[in-house]
């Protein structure tokens, strides 16, 4: 088998691999946005992660200066008891 | 008195060994010794919970206590160079391989090199996912690129079954039996934040190392396919874009 034969088909499967893979994300994006005011006490999210001192730190319900990952668009409907979340920093 | 730097050199040879810094006093100077100890115990335990942290599944597998110990011989050996911890413990896993001790769990150094990983790719640089009409505008010129991924992929190559034992000591997870046989893991950051471990067959990890060492993507199904005769590159693909870990396009690669 020479190279060329070998080579056409394999470069149509990744063009269509690419173009699958292209497709796929228009449907499944599955934006998230950062939305404070909402976590419960010891529930926030961190972007300094897991193994360090801050996810999982917050000492008050729906403190306002943690957040919690949530889908993009849903943050600032989002109502707790001390008002509707935000996705800025809420001053305390 | 020393000068600051002796002092401080001083005091870091006092927290990881025996005996009392030059220059430490106490208002009862025979009290110095025992303060001192407390100051020294805080340390420790503080570095073998944060080691605990960011090795979980480490310390699950040979117990708290065992880890705890071992932990303080590694923080002496290798203290931490930077005060940001999230970034200490890249001597573990050569470490685990060295500490007689756990020499019976021949394993254990790849699941720390997973867990080191994990911890990385959660503090790798961000990078824009390419858009999806970037990447079916690229689709006809697959045989003369390659692309770029997100800076948190990592892939970690084991003789052992890293994924399974990973997976089977997650908190509230009972392990089952596992069959050790060797395995290959991706790790990455995708869009949501969260650090995923992926088990790979054998074409989709030659796939993958071949798009790291930035080849083009036709040289990396070709080895892909050398690999695993099976090998179909649709499925990976889409799961990294899905996952934002295609981040450029590298045009005419070689």
């Amino acid at each position: 088998m020479s190279i060329l034969t070998k080579t056409l088909p394999l470069t149509a499967s990744l063009a269509a691999a690419l173009t699958l893979a292209a497709a796929q994300t228009a449907h499944a994006d599955e934006a998230m946005e950062k939305c404070y005011g909402v976590a419960m006490a010891g529930q926030n999210d961190c972007a300094a992660g897991p193994g360090t001192t801050c996810a999982g730190t917050s000492t008050k319900d729906y403190q306002g200066n943690a957040w919690k990952f949530v889908p993009a668009g849903t943050c600032e409907g989002i109502e707790t008891p001390m008002g509707m979340g935000s996705l800025e920093p809420i001053k305390m | 008195m020393p000068s600051h730097e002796t002092f401080l050199s001083a005091f870091r040879s006092g927290i990881f060994g025996a005996g009392l810094p030059v220059g430490v006093t106490a208002r009862n100077p025979d009290e110095a010794e025992r303060r001192f100890a407390v100051y020294r115990n805080n340390v420790l335990h503080s570095l073998t919970e944060a080691l605990a942290a960011r090795f979980p599944v480490v310390a699950r597998l040979v117990g708290a206590e065992f880890f705890a110990a071992m932990a303080r011989v590694f923080a002496e050996a290798h203290p931490p160079e930077s005060p940001m911890l999230f970034d200490w413990g890249g001597a573990f896993p050569g470490f685990l391989e060295e500490f007689p001790p756990v020499a019976g769990l021949p394993y254990l150094p790849d699941v720390a090199r997973l867990e080191r990983a994990r911890g990385r790719a959660y503090h790798a640089a961000d990078a824009e996912p390419l858009p999806p009409a970037a990447l079916a505008e690229a689709a006809g010129r697959a045989d003369r690129i390659a692309l770029g991924l997100h800076p948190s992929v990592a892939l970690i190559t084991s003789g052992h079954a890293i994924h399974a034992i990973w997976a089977g000591n997650q908190p509230g997870v009972t392990p089952g039996p596992i069959s050790d046989r060797p395995e290959t893991v991706l790790v990455l950051r995708d869009r949501t934040l969260e650090v995923p471990v992926w088990r790979l067959g054998p074409g989709e990890a030659a796939f993958c190392a071949a798009l790291l060492a930035r080849r083009p993507l036709l040289a990396a199904a070709e080895a892909a396919l050398t690999t695993d005769p099976q090998f179909a590159p649709q499925e990976l693909l889409a799961r990294l874009q899905r996952a934002g870990a295609l981040i450029s396009i590298e045009e005419d690669a070689q």
